[in-house]
Formats: C-alpha cells, structure tokens, sequence
C-alpha cells in the first residue's frame, strides 16, 4: 500500500510535469508518461454519461501513443497552435495494489498564431497510475470533455 | 447589433459551366439566406437521424434541418414523427435535451402541450379560472387546438434511417436518390438493426458546401491523406467507381482496396512516407466482411446534408447543419450492426481513429476547410478551379478529377439560378 501523503506530492508531481510537456509541445516525451501496456482516451462526455464506447481518440498501447505523436509531426496538416492546460489538484479516489485512482478538472487554452487565447476544451481526466521504479507512470488516462461541440480539430493530446 | 443582413444583390456567375466556382458563392449573405429557402426549407429530403436512436415509443431526440431546430420522436403507434420545436403559443423552443423519452411534448412556459405526433393537447385555463361565480380569463370562443400543432415537417424512413422536410409535396425519397445511388444506399442499410456506438460534434468554421466538396472530391484523397496512401485504404491507383444520380446532386465513391507499394501514384508526393510502419497497426487491421460486394469504401453525399461513410470497417453518418454562411456544424454517429460479434464490433472502434475531429484522416479536412474560407472572405470576387479531370461531369471509373464536385455545382446553379 502507498504512503498517500508523501505519494500525494509524487501524484501532484506527475499531472504537473505531464501538463508542462503539452505546453511545451515536447511531444516526443509525451508516451514516456505511459506504461507499456496502457491507454488513453479523449472521449465526448455524452458518450461517457450514456455508456456509449466512441471515442475522438482511443490508443491502446504506449506504441499507438508514439504513432499519434508521429501523425502530429508528419501527416496531420493543420494550423499550429499552442497549448496551455490548467490542472487542479488531483483528487485520490482509492489506492489499492500499487495503484491510484485519481481524477482532475482540466482546462485546455488554444491559442493559435495570430488570434487571441480561447477556452478550447474543459473536462475532467480520469486516470489509474501505477507505482514502478522510474516513478509514477499512466496505467489509464481518460480526457472526458464537456466541450461537446470541438472547435474543428484536436490535433495534439490533452 | 441586430443580426440582420442588408439584401444584397448576388453578383454574376461570369464562367460558363461549374468548373470555376467564384468565392462569394461561400460567403455572400443573399446567396446563403437563398440556399436555406431553396435547398434545406424546400425541394430535399434532409438527413436527421437513425431510428435505432428512438427504438420506443416516447423516445425522442433534437436536431436541425437548416438552421432550425426540430424534434424526431416515436409515436405510441411506433411511426416516426417530426416536429419544429418552436411552441405555437410564444414561440419558446421548448425543447432542450439532445434525447430522452416523454408521453408528450411539454412548454415549460405556460405549460402547453402536444402529442408525439405534434397535436396540440393541453392549453391551461383554455376556457379560464372559475372563482366566486365569475369566469376569469380564458382563450376566445374560435380557438380552435387543431389549428395550431407543431409545426410537422414530412418524414421518410428507409432501412432504419430517418429524412424529414418542410416541404409537403415531396417526391418519395427512392426517387429523390435515384436508382444508383439508392443500390449504394441500400448496400449499408440493408434492413439489418444498427448499434450506435457514439457521437462527434465539430463546428467548422467555413461554408457547408465544403463538407459535401471534400467527400465529392477523390483528387485529394491520397494527396491531403498519407494513412490513405501509405495503408492503400483509398488513393488514386485503385479500381473506383464515381457516379452520381441524375441532377447531379448526389454522388458515390466506390473503391477497391489493392496496392499499397509506392509507384507512379506516389511519386515525389510529399505526404507519402516510404517505409513508414505503425508501432501498433491495429487501427489500420482490416477484415473484409462479405456484404462489401467488392468496394473497400464507398462514401455517399447526399444533397444537401448527408454523407454515410463506410471506410474499411468503420461507418458513420455525418450530418451537415449549416450556421451561417462562414460555418457549420458536423455531427458523426457511428454505427455497427446489432448482429457484429466483439471482435468486429472492437474494429469498428478501433479504425474509428482514422475519423472525427481528432482522426487520422479527417481532422486535417476541417483544418483545410478553414483555410479555404479565410481566403473567400478576405477575395470574394476571385475563382476556385475545379478542372481536375475535365470541366465536365458524370460517371467515371477512376479517382484523379473533381467530377462529382462539378456536378454538385451544375445542380446548386439551376436550383438556386445563380
């Protein structure tokens, strides 16, 4: 069983240096925050509420992970943009077996090149992290988004 | 300020035919207000759902044809009904959840209500309030209910998808496909009971002509697209077939998956990537299923607000709502069957990566589209060409022309006498 308060600091720690590598569009690095054998998900919130399976991006392996990153350098054309995520403290829902149950609200601000910053996804993550000897690592994330109606295109993750 | 446009005369068509398509034909307010009127409001069949969305009585969902917000519900009777969700009293668009189940239409205003077939039920204090002998209030003599439903709109249903229309002297919706582009209809929707597997909702900020053009238009498809190219799921060197029903206004894309090997088509084409593997290819992992009938993909534009996709394993109907002549919104429900096993119906998931606002081969179609509609706004007087193949338009057996797109615009010019 994990110490929480001081793998609180660690958990904290973990969302902290995932959203700092997004918003430095440090992509290469962003599967390092995987394991193996992971998944992740960004999935309309009316498909999670009515148990409906769909989601806008559904990677089942630290291997679809690199191919996305891939995709994002070399084949989606798109307008570039930056990011900027606004995490809250994560909020531990059960530790058992090496792993956390935890959840965060999330905001995502896109600013394009030459347009003022905008609210461009809001939503809540749903994670599972495990403990492994390079630190915490993401069993599961899921970006569940309120942002129903996509402002044309998500092209970097969440 | 009020959200009114002057009426702005519609400039001149000045090129012959529809290969040369000027940017005003995306922007201009008159030529806009002119297509909601002549093409959503009248004359086409408009996609709204699928009736697995409303399997029971009650069951109701909200969409729009146009702009205009309307309801399709299941009546007790089972039939599918549609309704403009704008009360008849005040006007409320009463109406707010996407899906649900009700007995009965319900304004939370004054608390009219109707039937699910839009019937006007209930009007409170019709005849007024009895206290101390007198009669307060109350609706004039000659109100008459029947006079005033919902608004209901025409309603044709084939093989579980839905069409409405605000017009009443529609033709039937068989006829408004036309033989060719109904046997492609029917090869999806074959009768066989759908399983909505989810929704993706995009506003893309750039004309909803757009939408149909992209899909009419193969010449970009293993150009725009390098998992199509390098994968072979769709690119210029395979067998296809293009056709179109008799206007010109619907079309199908139908192609064989063959070669995936680099070649003539691939040729110094910068999104081609030689050698380029996936981690994890389980996304591009394909099983033929038996009622493909030879197609890999067949993608189907139906005018004005429809496109069915069957790429692979992956299907969905994409729904064109426009906002205005700078935007629209485009609404995905994927589907499989009822009758899929896991393993097709996990593939189905799977490849549905390639799709919607985050997808593999779609996302970079709404980020064009943007870019186009910069153009037209800021050069309103400047042409596209669209002569890719020629400057005609019908029946082809290959995919390197804009062919369906011209025909799109030969049917558009006669309907909107531009």
């Amino acid at each position: 069983m994990l110490d929480i308060s001081g793998g609180y600091v660690a958990l904290q720690n973990l969302y902290g240096e995932y959203s700092a590598c997004l918003d430095a569009g440090d992509f290469e690095r962003w599967p390092d925050f995987f394991l193996d054998e992971c998944e992740y998900r960004i999935q309309a919130r009316e498909n999670y509420d009515r148990k409906l399976p769909l989601s806008i991006l559904w990677l089942e392996s630290r291997g679809m992970l690199k191919d996305r990153v891939y995709g994002i350098r070399e084949t989606l054309y798109h307008d570039p943009y930056y990011q900027r995520h606004i995490v809250s403290a994560p909020r531990v829902i059960g530790v058992e077996g090496g792993e956390i149950r935890s959840e965060a609200n999330y905001l995502v601000l896109r600013t394009k090149r030459d347009e003022f910053s905008e609210v461009f996804n809001a939503g809540r993550y749903i994670d599972v992290v495990r403990e492994t000897p390079e630190g915490l690592r993401f069993k599961s994330r899921s970006c569940i988004f309120d942002s129903e109606v996509v402002k044309n295109s998500i092209i970097y993750p969440i | 300020m009020l959200n009114v446009q002057p009426d702005v005369e519609i400039p001149t068509w000045t090129h012959d035919g529809s290969s040369r398509i000027p940017f005003w034909a995306y922007t201009h307010p008159t030529v806009y207000q002119r297509e909601l009127e002549r093409i959503f409001y009248s004359k086409h069949w408009n996609y709204v759902g699928l009736e697995a969305e409303i399997p029971n009585p009650g069951d109701f969902k909200r969409t729009s044809v146009g702009e205009r917000s309307i309801i399709i519900a299941r009546a007790e009777d089972g039939s599918v009904t549609a309704v403009e969700n704008i009360c008849a009293h005040r006007g409320a668009a009463f109406c707010r959840e996407r899906f649900g189940n009700n007995k009965e239409f319900l304004c939370p205003y004054h608390q009219w209500t109707y039937d699910l077939k839009g019937n006007l039920q209930g009007v409170p204090f019709r005849r007024g309030l009895k206290k101390n002998g007198e009669v307060r209030g109350g609706m004039p003599a000659d109100f008459n209910p029947k006079n005033h439903s919902l608004n209901k709109l025409s309603v044709a249903v084939r093989n579980g998808v839905i069409f409405a229309s605000f017009d009443h002297e529609m033709e039937s919706f068989e006829d408004y496909l036309g033989p060719e582009i109904l046997r492609y209809f029917d090869r999806v929707f074959d009768g066989r009971k759908l399983k909505i597997t989810g929704y993706s909702r995009q506003r893309i900020p750039a004309n909803w002509k757009l939408m149909q053009e992209n899909i009419k238009d193969p010449y970009h498809v293993g150009l725009l697209h390098t998992w199509f190219v390098v994968f072979g799921l769709i690119r210029g060197d395979q067998t296809s077939r293009l056709v179109t029903d008799v206007h010109g206004r619907h079309g199908a894309m139908a192609s064989k998956r063959e070669n995936v090997e680099s070649g003539d088509v691939t040729k110094g084409l910068h999104s081609f990537k030689e050698g380029m593997t996936l981690h994890d290819n389980r996304i591009v992992d394909v099983k033929p299923e038996p009622w493909w009938n030879g197609p890999t993909v067949v993608m189907l534009t139906l005018f004005p607000n429809l496109i069915v996709q069957q790429q692979s394993n992956s299907m969905s109907t994409r729904q064109i709502i426009p906002r205005g002549p700078d935007a629209f919104d485009f609404v995905w429900t994927h589907f499989g069957f009822e009758e899929d096993d896991p393993d097709m119906a996990l593939r189905r998931l799977r490849q549905a990566n390639m799709f919607g606002p985050a997808g593999y081969v779609s996302a970079d179609d709404g980020e064009v589209l943007e870019f186009c509609q910069e153009s037209y706004l800021q050069e309103p007087a400047r042409n596209t060409i669209a002569e890719q193949g020629g400057r005609d338009w019908g029946e082809l057996n290959h995919l390197i022309t804009e062919n369906p797109l011209r025909a799109m615009f030969a049917y558009w010019r006669k309907v909107m006498e531009i």
